[in-house]
C-alpha cells in the first residue's frame, strides 16, 4: 500500500481533475478497514501497520484534496520541482496586485473592518479558483508543467494573503 | 493432584466475553457514566436513581471526602473545603486561573498545576478528580457485576496536552485503565448521530459548567469526521452565575463578603440562571451573615444583557472553526446543543440567528456526551456490535517548535486529521555546533512565550560541521490517542533522539505510583500483582488476536513453515501464562508479535485491495 501514489490508492485517474465525491467515499472507506481503532484488540504488530497506513492514508488524502498540494504532487509524479523556495521571479503585473492585496489588508485592519477582510478573501477564494482551473488544464490537457508549476508557484503567493488575512480577522474578533 | 482454580466473578478471561467498557463524561458542573447493554448505550444510575454526580468534593476534617450531593451540601456551610469546578484547574497554573480572588480556596501555587489546601491536606486538581472518578468506578462496577476492563474519558475537545494529561493522571489515580481521552462534542456527534441515522454536516455546540467546543463533522454512513475543532476552556455556564452575581453585588451595594456569604450568593445567582429558563423573571432573596437583606428582581431582559458579551465569546470561535473547515453557514445541515449551559433561551436564539436556523435539542444535553463515549468505550474495548462506526478526529491545536528567536515553526497544523505524521528540516546555527535543543510547543500564536511549552530534549554528537550545514530532520507523530512523539535525526551522521511527549507539568510515574500506593487500603493490591495481572491481560488479549487472525486467514497468507513458527510461539506464550514470570511472559509476548509481523503485513494489504476493490465495483453500480 505505501509503494502506491496517492491517486492509485484511491482508485482515481492520475489527473489535476478530481472526482472529490469519489475521493470521498474512498477515502472513509480505506479507513475502515485500516484505522488503528478497528485494531484496538489486535496484537502490537497489527497496530503499528495500522498506524503506519492510517498515517499514511490521511496524508494521501489531504495531498489530493487540496488543490495546490495535489498539483505539487502531481508535477513531482511528472518528475517536475515547484520551486516555491528557490524560484521568486514573478510577472510584473502579479506581484503589483499582490501589492494591492496586502495594502487592501492592512487598510482594513487598521479600519476594524471585518467584513472588508472577508469580501476579500472570497475575492482571492475566486482568483485563485481562476488560476487552478488554468492550471488543470495545463497539467491534464496541454502536458505544459513548467508553466504549471509557475502557476503553483503564484497560488502559493495567494494562499500566503489569504492566511494573512484569516489572522487579521482573527485579531480583530480578539 | 493440582488444585482446580475458581476465577472471581467477572474476571473469568473465556473467550468472546463481553468485556465491560465505560464512557466517563467528567464534567465541571456534574459527571456521569455510561456503558453499552445489550447493543444500547445507557446511564448507569446511581443506588436513589440518579444519573448525575454533582462535580463536586467535601474534604472532611477526618482526612475522607464526601462526593456528589452530599458534598453539595456543604458548600456554602465549609466552602474552603468543598471543591466545586475543579475541572476548570486541571493542568493550569496559578496566573492561568481569571477569577481567582472570588474563589474561596486557598491555593498553593506549585510547579504546573495549582494546588489546593483543604483540612485534609494539600490537594491537587488531579487528586480531586480522582474521587470523582472513584465514585463513578464503583457505581459501574456495583451495577456491572465485575471489574472494569476499560474506561473512555471525554475532555473537552479545545483542552491542551497539559489538561489531558492531568485527566489521564486522574482517571490512573482512580484504578482506571484509559482506553481512550475522547472529545466532548465527538462523543455528542456519536450519540446524536446514531439516535438520529443523521448524515451531512453537522456543528455541535458544547457549553459546559466551565468549558466552551464548537466542533463541525460530516457525518457519512457511520464515519463521524471532524472537519474543524475550536473553542475557549475557560468559558461556561458558570461565567453567566459569576455576572449575575458581580451584578448583584453592584445592585445591592455590597462589597468584600465572607467566603460564606460569596458562596451562598453565588448559588443564589445560579438558581436564578436556570429559573430564567422557563421564566421571566427570578427573584434573589437571601439574608447575609452579615445582616444585609438582599432582594433583587433579574428579569430575563437584563439577564441576556448582562451576559451578551458571553455569548458573543462563544460565536467567534464558531466563526473560526467555520472557516478552517472551509464552510459557509448554508452548507450546515443541523446544529446540535451539547451541555447544561446550552439550555438558556439567549444562548439558543444567539446560535439560531448565527446559523439561520432553530438549533436541535431534541436530545437530553447532560447524558449525550457519556452515551456517545460509551459507544466508543465498547469498540476499543473489542466487543463487536457496531462495526461500522468509525471517528476520524483532529489535533485541536498546533503542534510545532521553537526555531531561533523565540519563534514557532508550526509542524502539525491544527485540524490535521489523526493519527498523523509530518517531518522538517532544520539546520544549526553556529559553526561547529555539535547539540541541537529540541523544543516541543503547542499553540496558534508566533512567539513560544505566548505557547503551552510540552517537551524538550537534546540532540547532541552531530560532528562539527560549518554552522548552516548541518541537516537536522524533525518528525511529529501523533497516534489515533492523540499522543504525540517526536524524533530528531541529523541525516548526515545518522546521529537521532526521540522523546514521547508528557507535558511537565503533568505527575511524574513516581507520584503516580506512590499516590496509588498510599491509597490501597488493604495489601492484596501491591504492584506487583498489579503488573503481573497487566501483563496476563496483555498477553491473552494478543492470543485471542493471533489465534483469531491465524483461523481465519491463516492458510491462505502463510507457508506450512511459517503458520508452525507462529504456532510454536503460541505455544511458548501459553507455557509462560502457566507461570507467575512477569517478565517471561512479556518477552514470550514479544516474540509472538515479532514472528507475527508479516503476517499481519500480508493481511492488511490484502484488506487494502479489497476494500479499493469492493470499492470500485460500488462506483460501477451507480
Amino acid at each position: 500500500m505505501l509503494t502506491k501514489t496517492h491517486f492509485e490508492l484511491f482508485g482515481l485517474p492520475t489527473t489535476f481533475a478530481l472526482d472529490s465525491a469519489q475521493l470521498d467515499q474512498s477515502y472513509r472507506h480505506l479507513q475502515g478497514k485500516i484505522h488503528p481503532d478497528r485494531f484496538a484488540a489486535g496484537s502490537a504488530a497489527e497496530r503499528l501497520q495500522s498506524l503506519q497506513y492510517a498515517t499514511h492514508a490521511n496524508e494521501a488524502y489531504q495531498t489530493l484534496k487540496d488543490p495546490l498540494a495535489r498539483a505539487r504532487y502531481l508535477l513531482s509524479l511528472h518528475g517536475v520541482d515547484t520551486q516555491e523556495e528557490s524560484n521568486t521571479a514573478m510577472p510584473a503585473e502579479f506581484l503589483m496586485r499582490q501589492m494591492e492585496w496586502r495594502e487592501a489588508v492592512e487598510e482594513a485592519l487598521s479600519a476594524h473592518d471585518i467584513d472588508a477582510l472577508e469580501t476579500l478573501l472570497r475575492e482571492l477564494q475566486r482568483e485563485s479558483g481562476t488560476l487552478q482551473q488554468a492550471m488543470g488544464e495545463d497539467i491534464d490537457q496541454r502536458q505544459d508543467y513548467v508553466r504549471a508549476a509557475q502557476t503553483v508557484r503564484k497560488l502559493c503567493f495567494l494562499a500566503k494573503v489569504r492566511d494573512e488575512i484569516a489572522q487579521a480577522i482573527t485579531t480583530l474578533e480578539n | 493432584m493440582a488444585l482446580l482454580q475458581i476465577s472471581e466473578p467477572g474476571k473469568s478471561a473465556a473467550p468472546h466475553q463481553q468485556r465491560l467498557a465505560v464512557g466517563i463524561d467528567l464534567g465541571t458542573t456534574n459527571s456521569l457514566i455510561a456503558t453499552v447493554r445489550s447493543g444500547m448505550s445507557t446511564v448507569l444510575l446511581d443506588d436513589a436513581g440518579r444519573a448525575l454526580l454533582p462535580s463536586v468534593i467535601h474534604y472532611r476534617a477526618d482526612g475522607g471526602a464526601d462526593v456528589g450531593c452530599a458534598a453539595q451540601l456543604q458548600q456554602c456551610r465549609d466552602p474552603q473545603n468543598t471543591i466545586f469546578s475543579v475541572k476548570r484547574f486541571m493542568g493550569r497554573g496559578l496566573k492561568d486561573i481569571a477569577d481567582i480572588v472570588h474563589l474561596p480556596y486557598r491555593f498553593v501555587d506549585a510547579p504546573g498545576m495549582v494546588q489546593i489546601s483543604t483540612v485534609a491536606g494539600v490537594k491537587s486538581p488531579v487528586e480531586v478528580s480522582a474521587e470523582i472518578l472513584k465514585v463513578l468506578k464503583a457505581r459501574a462496577e456495583k451495577s456491572l457485576g465485575g471489574e472494569l476492563t476499560g474506561a473512555v474519558i471525554t475532555v473537552p475537545a479545545y483542552f491542551d496536552e497539559a489538561q489531558r494529561q492531568a485527566t489521564k493522571d486522574a482517571a490512573r489515580l482512580a484504578g482506571l485503565n484509559v482506553l481512550r481521552l475522547l472529545n466532548e462534542p465527538t462523543a455528542a456527534a456519536v450519540a446524536y448521530g446514531l439516535e438520529n441515522g443523521s448524515e451531512g454536516i453537522y456543528v455541535i455546540y458544547d457549553l459546559g459548567g466551565g468549558t466552551f467546543d464548537v466542533s463541525i463533522l460530516r457525518l457519512s454512513r457511520g464515519v463521524f469526521e471532524v472537519l474543524a475543532t475550536n473553542g475557549d476552556s475557560a468559558l461556561g455556564g458558570d461565567d453567566f452565575d459569576r455576572r449575575i452575581f458581580c451584578w448583584v453585588l453592584e445592585q445591592a451595594k455590597l462589597s468584600s463578603l465572607s467566603n460564606e456569604d460569596n458562596s451562598l450568593l453565588l448559588a443564589k445567582a445560579r438558581e436564578a440562571k436556570e429559573w430564567l429558563t422557563e421564566h421571566a423573571e427570578a427573584r434573589i432573596t437571601c439574608v447575609l451573615s452579615s445582616g444585609d437583606v438582599v432582594d433583587i428582581a433579574l428579569t430575563s431582559n437584563i439577564f441576556t444583557d448582562l451576559t451578551q458579551a458571553l455569548v458573543a465569546k462563544t460565536l467567534a470561535p464558531t466563526r473560526k472553526a467555520l472557516r478552517d473547515a472551509g464552510l459557509s453557514i448554508e452548507e450546515v445541515k443541523g446544529v446540535v446543543m451539547v451541555g447544561g449551559a446550552t439550555r438558556m433561551p439567549n444562548i439558543q436564539h444567539a446560535v439560531g440567528e448565527f446559523f439561520h436556523q432553530e438549533p436541535l435539542t431534541n436530545l437530553d444535553p447532560d447524558k449525550v456526551v457519556a452515551l456517545g463515549a460509551a459507544t466508543q468505550a465498547n469498540i476499543l474495548a473489542g466487543n463487536h456490535g457496531q462495526d461500522d462506526l468509525l471517528l476520524l478526529d483532529v489535533v485541536p491545536l498546533s503542534l510545532g517548535l521553537e526555531t531561533m528567536g523565540g519563534l514557532v515553526e508550526k509542524i502539525i497544523p491544527r485540524n490535521s486529521t489523526i493519527p498523523v505524521a509530518r517531518a522538517q528540516d532544520f539546520t544549526t546555527y553556529k559553526d561547529g555546533q555539535t547539540a541541537v535543543s529540541i523544543h516541543v510547543v503547542q499553540g496558534e500564536r508566533e512567539l513560544v512565550a505566548d505557547c503551552r511549552s510540552l517537551a524538550r530534549f537534546e540532540l547532541r554528537g552531530i560532528p562539527p560541521m560549518a554552522g548552516s550545514a548541518a541537516r537536522v530532520r524533525v518528525t511529529f507523530q501523533v497516534d489515533a490517542d492523540g499522543l504525540l512523539a517526536v524524533s530528531a535525526r541529523e541525516q548526515t551522521s545518522g546521529v537521532e533522539a526521540h522523546v514521547t511527549v508528557k507535558p511537565s507539568y503533568g505527575l511524574s510515574e513516581d507520584e503516580i505510583a506512590n499516590m496509588l500506593q498510599a491509597s490501597f487500603s488493604h495489601a492484596g493490591d501491591d504492584k506487583q500483582l498489579r503488573n503481573l495481572r497487566e501483563a496476563q491481560v496483555d498477553a491473552q488479549r494478543l492470543l485471542e488476536a493471533v489465534t483469531a487472525a491465524l483461523r481465519k486467514d491463516g492458510a491462505q497468507f502463510l507457508s506450512t513453515p511459517e503458520q508452525q513458527d507462529i504456532e510454536r510461539h503460541i505455544q511458548a506464550l501459553q507455557a509462560a501464562l502457566e507461570g507467575s514470570d512477569v517478565v517471561a511472559i512479556k518477552q514470550a509476548a514479544d516474540a509472538l508479535n515479532q514472528a507475527t509481523k508479516t503476517f499481519a503485513s500480508r493481511r492488511m494489504d490484502a484488506s487494502v485491495q479489497r476494500a479499493l476493490a469492493g470499492h470500485t465495483l460500488k462506483e460501477l453500480e451507480i
